[in-house]
């Protein structure tokens, strides 16, 4: 921090890589209450939006020869309908709509994220976080109801000799609370650093000697976050159906 | 140091007083929870209530049409094969048709042909004799024409030099001259 004051004294550099992701109220004031409008609220919105414009308003004509619109958004359906028929199995196909839910709001807040202005809600642990336990809930609860105390043996490793066990039981049943924490800290984390890295060539934008491969730069780096807003909502998705997985069928 | 960021950019006191990461200001979590999941409430109910059942009718729809549209595209290509070998059968029965047809105008053309090669055959024949006999006829008449020429002349001759023909003798001489 000190080195880039320097900075703004010396060459009028300013950087403020974090400022994108402040939350603010939509109509002024500085209380943000829990139902106060703000421009979370707006981007998710325009998020739904999105979804609606393509899932629904894209489809009306029910073409069986498609339009561009209607085949995109069967593209999505296919390619998560798939995903969760081949990673977590055909009796997961009920969660499909869950999952689809998931997929097309992560990737569709990662998109608007990528519009210049624009507030990613993404990059929020707030919502990761909220997202990755709601999976994590899901799955605990499908897996105790779906196979009772027998869940448990996704944790007793069987095919281990008997003395490493008690050993990976501790660490399976580690890697399994850490599951949420390593599931929404990969989203927000990839999103925003970025974000940031993008605002931070910005910056350096301001030395006209430097613009030019300033400028290169952002455009590399959008390009770089294009492919990384699509991998982290797959990697999310895809995730999601792991652990599935693990509750429909516990046995390793 | 960091005063000095503050007034460089000129930036309202949230801004500073927020800790470095906005993410990790934990006063408005709530709020963006709240916001979050009436979104995702919303975006299920319109995916799991109108886009996934519509988008799974049309690729049903779209899978069965296909399926169709190939047992009827594999039924025309049966009835195209069909009346390609019904074509095949029709010019292969044609061709022998056509043989038949074209043997029995020769058997047909040679039959009228002999009839009338015998016809004509015959009636060379008959005008043939006819002509011999005319013929015969014609020379028949000749011999006796010379042989009245022969004894007129002989008697002239015999009158001439002088003597008295006999018309016997003459005619015997002649006879025996012309046998000779």
């Amino acid at each position: 921090m000190a080195s880039e004051a320097h900075g703004a004294e010396t060459g009028g550099l300013v950087f403020h890589p974090m400022d994108q992701f402040i939350v603010k109220p939509l109509f002024g004031g500085d209380v943000i209450n829990w139902y106060t409008p703000t421009n979370v609220t707006l981007w998710l919105a325009i998020a739904i939006v999105c979804v609606v414009a393509l899932m629904v308003v894209g489809t009306r004509r029910r073409a069986i020869v498609p339009s561009r619109s209607q085949s995109v958004g069967e593209l999505a359906y296919g390619f998560v309908y798939k995903m969760v028929e081949d990673v977590a199995g055909k009796d997961a196909i009920k969660f499909f709509p869950y999952i689809m839910t998931l997929f097309m709001f992560i990737v569709f807040a990662n998109f608007l994220g990528m519009v210049p202005m624009a507030f990613t809600t993404t990059s929020h642990f707030a919502v990761t976080v909220v997202l990755a336990l709601l999976v994590f809930v899901t799955v605990t609860v499908v897996g105790f109801a779906k196979n009772g105390a027998a869940f448990l043996g996704l944790f007793w490793v069987k095919s281990a000799p008997l003395p490493l066990r008690p050993v990976l039981a501790i660490i399976e049943v580690i890697s399994y609370f850490v599951r949420p924490v390593s599931h929404s800290i990969r989203l927000a984390g990839n999103v925003m650093a970025g974000h940031a890295v993008i605002k931070v060539f910005a910056g350096f934008a301001a030395i006209a000697v430097v613009s030019p491969l300033s400028v290169v730069a952002i455009t590399a780096m959008y390009g770089l976050e294009v492919l990384v807003s699509f991998i982290q909502a797959y990697v999310f998705t895809i995730l999601t159906c792991v652990y599935l997985k693990d509750a429909l069928h516990p046995s390793h | 140091m960091a005063t000095e960021t503050h007034d460089a950019a000129g930036h309202a006191a949230e801004a500073a007083s927020a800790p470095g990461m906005p993410q990790l200001d934990f006063s408005n979590w709530g709020n963006q929870i709240f916001w979050l999941l009436i979104t995702l409430v919303v975006i299920y109910f319109v995916l799991s209530r109108i886009a996934l059942p519509r988008i799974a009718a049309v690729l049903a729809e779209r899978q069965g049409t296909i399926t169709n549209d190939i047992a009827a595209a594999e039924e025309l290509k049966a009835k195209a094969l069909e009346a390609e070998d019904a074509y095949n059968q029709a010019l292969a029965d044609a061709r022998v048709e056509a043989q038949r047809i074209v043997a029995e105008a020769k058997v047909e053309i040679q039959a009228d042909l002999d009839v009338a090669i015998a016809k004509a055959d015959a009636e060379i024949a008959a005008k043939a004799a006819e002509s011999e006999k005319a013929i015969a006829e014609i020379r028949a008449g000749a011999l006796e024409s010379v042989v009245e020429v022969a004894n007129d002349t002989a008697a002239e001759l015999v009158a001439a030099l002088g003597g008295t023909a006999d018309e016997a003798d003459v005619s015997a001489a002649i006879d025996a001259r012309m046998k000779g």
